[in-house]
């Protein structure tokens, strides 16, 4: 890791081609985030916080400048050592939940572990684990048509918690929830964040995520605006 | 994981089930097809053989240039010597002189009279040589309708059919009247002392089947017939083991500058078997290649709509760290298991259905009324070893490849648009 941040951006440029010209969706983006950050990137839409969502999650590469993720350089992996990092260290959280509906909650938490090759017994327990931090132990073997919206969000933790990332990437968690549910899913989040060190960065405009958020970066038309600090960071970290 | 994908693959019917059943149906298509197509061949080999051809048939070079015509005036000469010979030489093979003619039977009344007459193909045989294997060959015992097989020379059968087109019934006196091998006319009385049906139409229509040493002597044929025919003793047909043995006989026997010489000739090589045995395997083939091809459509677009359909699943896979290969490989390894389980079902289903067809058969009698050519009147499906593995190769290259072509969509998938994807 570059001088202890997790992950680091440096003149982040992308830009996407459209008709003649281009579209710029990050323009000479500088960040860095340290171990247990529960950070937010606000702004319109358009104004490119999916895009930078996805290049720190190796989903996508820049157009110009670097991005260091754990000490990788996301434009130079392959898409195998990308797949690979997301497996190892990067949780993602959807907007729409996007559980395997044939799958039982269980086995949906399961599934990263059995990319990772866990054995059967550490498998169950780790699960089991993650179950228990989102409160839905008791809803093992039900299937995602049986949850409700905001049990699916929080089987959807549990799948990206249960192999304990460095990093988890939340876009939009909260959309598609009520009030109560999205202050229950936030207040999981905070608590793994805490009792975990698990760096959080969200991809949000829901004034109830923000009221959670430790750093706030504002993006427009690509460019950082504004990069508050708005409580004191797990750790003690600072940017 | 492969439990969790079998899982998956269990639970999801549209993602199993539909998939199974078009491979179910198309392999069990493809192996009653093979049975059927192998049935039909293998019985028109069978009775080709048992009634014509054999599996190697020996005549004069004469007599086999114009074979269709029976010339008895060009039979073989001399075959008792050529039996005792072809016996020693290829002991493998049974070995039978056989007498086809033709004529006009004559049916007398009390007075000598005729009271009725019909033109008759006749067959002699050797009935009552103690090693002849014509009785089991031709399947005489059942055969017989009315009466009973001749015991005594002078005795004949005729065929169901004939006798109740002449009216006539077991124990009447009959007379041949056909033309010695010399061209002069015979005539000989023999006895009906049976009737027989052998469920060939061209057989059964009006036959005549006598003792080959009564129509040696009716026809002033002594030590002379027609042709000798061949059977393997199994009675299974090897085209490369009767080349090989014609090809043996023909060094040794035939000369090219005596047309009476013996010559012998294979099955396939009598009458244009071998270019119907040809388009047999050829439509044989082809049907399965079009069963080949038509699964792999059905099954390429199952897979599109399945991979449409589980668009968010793979999106979300490749978003928690799935590899694009080990996405592309875990489906190929579904159609694999897919394609085994629809193979073995779909063999079961069409080796069931070709056994029933091979025990009851279908009656096409209808049909065959009027053929010349030697099939029987029941078509039979025929179970063979390669029925059991003949639907593997259609099933599993049809999910194989109808997954292979619809799984590259996995390859082209952009992983920088997945947020957006699974947002929608």
């Amino acid at each position: 890791m570059e001088n202890g941040y997790l992950i680091k951006t440096e003149n982040l440029v992308k830009t996407y081609p459209m008709g003649y010209g281009s579209l710029v969706a990050l323009n000479r983006v500088n960040l860095a985030f340290q171990k247990g950050e529960f950070a937010g990137l606000v702004g319109p839409s358009g104004s490119g916080k999916t895009t930078l969502l996805n290049i720190i999650g190796s989903l996508d590469v820049p157009t110009e400048g670097s991005t260091m993720v754990l000490g990788e350089k996301i434009e130079s992996l392959s898409h195998k050592k990308a797949a690979h990092l997301r497996n190892q260290h990067i949780g993602f959280i959807f907007q729409t939940f996007n559980l395997l509906p044939v799958y039982t909650v269980f086995e949906n938490v399961e599934f990263p572990l059995l990319l990772l090759g866990m054995p059967a017994e550490e498998r169950k327990n780790t699960v089991m684990k993650a179950l228990e931090w989102v409160h839905l132990a008791d809803r093992a073997k039900s299937k995602p048509a049986q949850l409700s919206g905001g049990e699916s969000q929080r089987v959807a933790i549990a799948r990206a918690i249960v192999k304990e990332p460095e990093i988890m990437l939340a876009d939009e968690p909260t959309a598609n929830l009520d009030a109560e549910n999205s202050h229950n899913i936030l207040q999981i989040m905070e608590r793994l964040n805490k009792e975990l060190s698990t760096t959080f960065i969200f991809a949000t405009h829901d004034e109830k995520v923000m009221h959670y958020l430790r750093r706030k970066i504002t993006l427009v038309d690509g460019a950082v605006a504004k990069d508050e600090i708005l409580k004191p960071q797990q750790g003690g970290g600072e940017n | 994981m492969i439990r969790f994908l079998l899982k998956g693959l269990i639970r999801d019917r549209t993602r199993s089930l539909f998939p199974t059943l078009v491979v179910l149906v198309g392999v069990a298509l493809t192996v009653f097809l093979f049975n059927w197509i192998n049935g039909v061949k293998n019985n028109f080999i069978q009775v080709n053989a048992k009634f014509n051809t054999g599996h190697m048939k020996i005549m004069s070079r004469a007599y086999a240039a114009e074979a269709d015509q029976i010339p008895n005036d060009l039979a073989l000469e001399g075959i008792e010597g050529l039996l005792l010979n072809l016996k020693e030489d290829f002991p493998d093979v049974i070995w039978t002189p056989r007498i086809r003619f033709g004529g006009l039977l004559d049916i007398p009344d009390e007075q000598g009279e005729t009271r009725t007459q019909g033109p008759v193909v006749g067959l002699a045989v050797d009935l009552f040589s103690a090693s002849s294997p014509e009785r089991n060959l031709l399947n005489l015992e059942n055969a017989v309708v009315r009466g009973r097989l001749p015991e005594e020379p002078g005795e004949i059968l005729i065929s169901d059919e004939f006798a109740h087109q002449l009216n006539i019934q077991p124990g009447e006196i009959a007379t041949l009247i056909s033309s010695t091998m010399y061209g002069s006319m015979a005539t000989a009385n023999f006895t009906v002392v049976g009737t027989i049906r052998f469920g060939v139409a061209a057989m059964d229509r009006g036959a005549m089947l006598a003792e080959v040493s009564d129509i040696q002597f009716a026809l002033d044929m002594p030590d002379t017939a027609g042709e000798i025919v061949g059977l393997f003793s199994d009675f299974l047909y090897s085209n490369e083991k009767s080349e090989e043995i014609t090809s043996t006989f023909n060094t040794r026997y035939m000369k090219t500058d005596d047309e009476f010489s013996p010559v012998m000739t294979t099955l396939r090589n009598q009458g244009g078997l071998a270019e119907y045995f040809d388009m047999v395997s050829s439509v044989s083939n082809a049907a399965i290649i079009i069963f080949i091809m038509a699964m792999s459509i059905v099954l390429w677009n199952a897979g599109l709509m399945g991979n449409l359909r589980r668009y968010g699943e793979i999106g979300a896979r490749l978003a928690l760290g799935e590899d694009k290969g080990h996405i592309y490989r875990s489906m190929i390894a579904e159609s694999l298991m897919i394609g085994c389980i629809g193979s073995v079902l779909g063999t079961a289903l069409g080796l069931a259905i070709s056994y029933y067809l091979q025990v009851r058969g279908i009656n096409i009698s209808f049909l065959a009324r009027d053929a010349s050519m030697m099939v029987s009147n029941v078509w039979r499906a025929q179970v063979t070893p390669a029925s059991y593995i003949i639907g593997f190769i259609p099933g599993l290259l049809a999910t194989f490849l109808g997954t292979s072509i619809s799984g590259i969509g996995i390859y082209r998938r952009q992983t920088s648009t997945l947020m957006k994807e699974l947002e929608t």
